[in-house]
């Protein structure tokens, strides 16, 4: 019996942005990734899981299928890119560079209808293109949360009318103030250990001021100064992973340009994500002749806050908190950036805390980005297994430390009506510090 | 056959999302864990992944109404083709299978589904003082029906032995789509042992749909303790120095260099990168009698010529060190792109005068060799690196692979078939085994398989597999006895 469809023309990898065969063939189909992938466990398809995905590409590289098969594109976009097959694999497989390869090469080669073009428009370049234009945004969204405008929306219905109900439910509460890389620079506080730039990014910003007031505040009391340089803007990573490597690479050069300043011994980032990112720009810019090696040097520097801390050392000793908390792995923290036992190793530091660990902490929430916009009914399923492993614990807040995992937990517990916060882990230690007897309080970095 | 109808009928049986038909997306079932260079791309017709032993009945069932070939698989680790349709047909996925229905800790023993991931039913009766002691490098990812399939062992099987001796009873759906119990709780039951007969038969008798295990009591105490030497002649001289002073340690590995510095890579293990080879030593039992055995070791392979030996302190050392192990073959992808494993046992007195064959051969064939290995039982697995797209590789590493093979036996060794025999390794079995011995196996097979639609083109020689590989491996075997091919 004979399957194969004979096909007149197949549609292979070609132009930009080629997922490198060397990378494809360097899975040896050994299975070790099946287990850990989330669309694998929730489906069991083969299909679904890091092997398959990498097989459909190894077809596509082989001429056996088309670029173009409804099924790869399926599969390109259910994957969450959370990375948890490349941090098990033992042959080293760089499956994200692979993916998001393939999803370029999908955006490049598929015939894109005006409707998808308008909104990689809107995001990619009006929104996440210009930070200014971001707040500008920002601000009108709070205004919609403010003003009653929401609340009357959501009651007339007119939400569920335009499609629009599950993104309003995953809309971030925006901040009174935002935090903007205005040039700001707070001084160490006490013995001064060095210098470095944080890293303001998108909703961090706008969402989580309070968080990048948190990271200032301890990144001060253990001796480093801190810079909010301008003219940074977008990590680029939202680009990079829905398949836009151009408008990441704008991103890139423009992060390099503003923080590579040599008087900085790092780059502070609070969102696992956009350090995942930063930490990838040797790759995305591997074949600019003027940036590779720059982006080599300011890649060297890029830290995430936990793992600064944890490298250096906490020179200040936290305050008791007695409370219980469980973690949640962001995913591109845990697997893209492999930084597992710092942040355990941070909250084990704090007097009187308790970390009891939930069931499958490393399994992505099913936030991954603007996934859950996307592709809402595994996200949710995915979310779902998350909530009830971490309720599970009997814990009192939920500990993560990246922005799209905090919205997404955050939204599934409202939705549940549970009342247990979402905390950032650098949240959790400058509650610790502010229990702590006081050396100066910095000052605060609002703005906006 | 008429696919529309067979198709419909499965469709019945399994419902909408447990039946796969769209030849694209077939291509995922078309490998499992072995090369492809050797194994080949076989596409089933249709994939189905049933819940529930009823529906695998009323599959294998449609299957002799329509006599198509059936194929099971587990989760599509094997390393030797054994879970693909070579003949098309139905290839059944037992993933879905994955329930614990029972944890009997008094009698010992639990009842599993045969989809369920080796680790995680240790690590699900861990907890409660037990665990089920094959552990195949593969445990992350295998099932408990793929180790049963292929009677697999693992590191630990030094000490506690392989899946057979793990395996007190079988529910399995027989080729004419009866289903059956075989064996049971008690040590020993009346008849044919039914059970021995299906472990290791690579699914060729039946599938497995449910699995009565023997839960082993967690040890004591445990020890890591980790060998460096300079070269594998001195570790292979302190392992037998080990065996020979009595100690039964729960685990002895040895690892080359080139594996040591694969494995770093991955993941940073800790093993020492100039070492020639290391062992890696587990010993378990009373807390006393383990620390006592634990000195003994170490001044045995110091005695023998140790550069180094660590202890690990915490757990956490214990498990990198293991993890550095069982993921020495996934890690050779680091490597080169593709590595053909030979699988053979040899008596541990042979394994200095092996390892230097293998390395010679190494040389005479220009091949890199990496060599990992349950040292303790002289099971060693080469494994032969390459790239397929380097013209002329792929008949050295054949040639290579028969001779290391033939030697293996010249000194009364084996194949192993830890790793099943399946597709790709059938036409070695003429090395070890008589025609008689052969037609003996063919006989069982016939009276369980009448039709020949169970797993078909496996375990059993044929002149006729995966054409030119074929080929050019019989005119290796050939020149080695001095035949002339024509
Ligand atoms: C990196 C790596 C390391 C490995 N290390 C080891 C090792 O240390 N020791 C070892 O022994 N093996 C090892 N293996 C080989 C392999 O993992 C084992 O043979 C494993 O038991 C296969 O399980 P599976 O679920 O993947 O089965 P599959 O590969 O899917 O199938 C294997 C065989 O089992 C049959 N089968 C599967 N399920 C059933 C069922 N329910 N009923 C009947 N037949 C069934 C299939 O038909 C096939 O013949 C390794 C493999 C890899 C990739
Ligand atoms: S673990 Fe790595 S090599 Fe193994 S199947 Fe997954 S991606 Fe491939
Ligand atoms: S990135 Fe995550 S979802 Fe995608 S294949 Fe890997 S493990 Fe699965």
């Amino acid at each position: 019996m004979v399957v194969a469809e004979e096909r007149a023309v197949l549609h292979g990898f070609k132009g930009h942005d080629v997922p490198e065969f060397d990378v494809i063939r360097s899975c040896v189909h050994c299975g070790f990734c099946l287990p850990v992938c989330p669309t694998y466990r929730v489906t069991g398809r083969e299909r679904s899981s890091p092997r398959g995905r990498i097989w459909l590409m190894k077809s596509i590289a082989e001429g056996r299928l088309d670029l173009l098969d409804p099924l790869f594109e399926d599969e390109m976009t259910l994957c969450l890119n959370c990375r948890a097959c490349e941090a098990v694999c033992p042959s080293g497989v760089r499956y994200g560079e692979i993916l998001e390869a393939s999803r370029a090469q999908l955006v490049q080669h598929r015939p894109q209808t005006a409707k998808e073009r308008l909104f990689r428009f809107l995001g990619f370049q009006v929104l996440l293109g210009d930070m200014r234009r971001f707040r500008a945004a920002n601000r009108l969204l709070r205004l919609y949360q403010r003003s009653g405008l929401r609340a009357l929306a959501r009651r007339s219905g007119i939400l569920r009318l335009l499609g629009m109900e599950h993104a309003d439910r995953l809309m971030p509460e925006i901040s009174d103030r935002f935090v903007v890389a205005d040039g700001s620079f707070y001084p160490a506080l006490g013995e001064r250990r060095g210098r470095v730039a944080l890293f303001v990014g998108c909703v961090m910003g706008t969402s989580y001021a309070h968080v990048h007031e948190a990271t200032v505040r301890v990144l001060t009391r253990n001796g480093f100064d801190v810079a909010l340089i301008p003219g940074q803007g977008c990590c680029g990573a939202l680009h990079v992973h829905g398949g836009d490597p151009e408008s990441g690479r704008r991103q890139a050069r423009r992060n390099i340009d503003a923080l590579g300043s040599p008087y900085i011994d790092a780059v502070i980032v609070n969102a696992a994500g956009c350090g995942a990112m930063l930490k990838e720009y040797p790759h995305l810019l591997r074949d600019d002749h003027d940036y590779a090696e720059r982006a080599r040097a300011f890649s060297a520097k890029v830290r995430d806050a936990i793992e600064f801390l944890a490298e250096r050392g906490l020179s200040a000793q936290p305050g008791p908190l007695p409370m219980t908390v469980t973690y949640q792995e962001p995913c591109h923290l845990a697997h893209a950036q492999r930084i597992t036992r710092q942040p355990r190793a941070l909250l084990e530091a704090i007097p009187e805390l308790k970390l009891v660990e939930m069931a499958e902490s490393a399994l992505c929430c099913g936030s991954a980005g603007i996934y859950n916009l996307l592709r809402p009914e595994m996200a949710s399923t995915l979310l779902d297994r998350k909530l009830n492993n971490a309720l599970a614990t009997g814990a009192e807040a939920i500990v993560s430390a990246n922005p799209g995992c905090m919205l997404q937990l955050q939204a599934g517990l409202r939705a549940r009506g549970e009342r247990i916060p979402v905390l950032h882990l650098i949240e959790v230690l400058d509650r610790a510090y502010a229990a702590a007897p006081a050396t100066r309080p910095a000052e605060a970095l609002a703005a906006g | 056959m008429d696919r529309q109808a067979l198709q419909e009928r499965l469709l019945r049986i399994v419902g909408p999302d447990g039946i796969i038909d769209d030849p694209d997306e077939l291509l995922v079932y078309e490998y499992d864990a072995s090369d492809e260079v050797f194994a080949g791309h076989h596409r089933p017709d249709i994939t189905v992944l049933p819940r529930t032993a009823d529906q695998v009945q009323e599959i294998v069932k449609l299957a002799n109404e329509f006599g198509v070939p059936v194929t099971p698989r587990g989760a599509g680790t094997g390393l030797a083709g054994a879970a693909l349709a070579v003949r098309g047909g139905i290839l059944v996925v037992m993933t879905r299978m994955n329930r614990v229905l029972e944890i009997n800790e008094r009698d010992g023993y639990a009842i599993v589904e045969p989809g369920v991931i080796n680790l995680e039913l240790s690590q699900l009766t861990q907890p409660r003082g037990y665990f089920f002691a094959p552990d195949p490098s593969s445990q992350r990812a295998c099932t408990i029906g793929g180790n049963v399939a292929n009677n697999s062992g693992g590191p630990h099987c030094l000490k506690y032995g392989v899946t057979s001796n793990h395996i007190l009873g079988l529910e399995v759906v027989l080729p004419n789509g009866e289903r059956i119990w075989t064996g049971g709780p008690a040590p020993e039951s009346p008849g044919i042992d039914l059970t021995g007969v299906l472990v290791g038969s690579e699914g060729t008798l039946g599938i497995v749909t449910k699995v009565m295990v023997r839960l082993t009591r967690l040890p004591e105490a445990v020890n890591v303790l980790l060998a460096a030497f300079a070269d594998l002649e001195s570790a292979s001289q302190a392992t037998s120095a080990i065996i020979a002073s009595g100690i039964l340690p729960a685990a002895l590995e040895m690892m080359d260099h080139l594996t040591i510095k694969a494995v770093e890579a991955a993941f940073h293990a800790g093993y020492p990168e100039d070492a020639g080879a290391v062992l890696l030593i587990e010993l378990d039992g009373l807390a006393e009698i383990v620390a006592e055995s634990a000195d003994r070791v170490v001044e045995l392979c110091r005695g023998c010529g140790a550069t180094e030996v660590r202890v690990a302190r915490t757990p956490r050392e214990r498990e990198l060190l293991w993890l550095g192990r069982k993921s020495a073959f996934g890690a050779m992808g680091r490597l080169a792109p593709n590595y053909y494993l030979v699988d053979t046992t040899v008596p541990r007195t042979k394994l200095p005068p092996t390892m230097r064959t293998v390395e010679e051969l190494s040389r005479e064939y220009r091949l890199r060799i990496a060599n990992v290995f349950h040292a303790g039982d002289g099971n060693l697995h080469p494994l032969v690196l390459f790239d397929r797209f380097v013209p002329g590789e792929i008949e050295r590493v054949l040639r290579c692979t028969t001779d290391i093979l033939q030697y293996c036996v010249d000194v009364g060794g084996t194949l192993s078939g830890e790793h099943g025999i399946g597709l790709e390794k059938r036409d070695y079995m003429t090395l070890i085994f008589t025609t008689e011995d052969l037609c003996a196996m063919a006989g069982l097979k016939r009276s369980f398989d009448p039709r020949e639609l169970f797993n078909p083109d496996k375990v059993f020689p044929s002149g006729f597999s995966c054409g030119e590989v074929n080929a050019i491996r019989q005119q290796a075997m050939a020149k080695r006895l001095g035949i002339e091919f024509v």
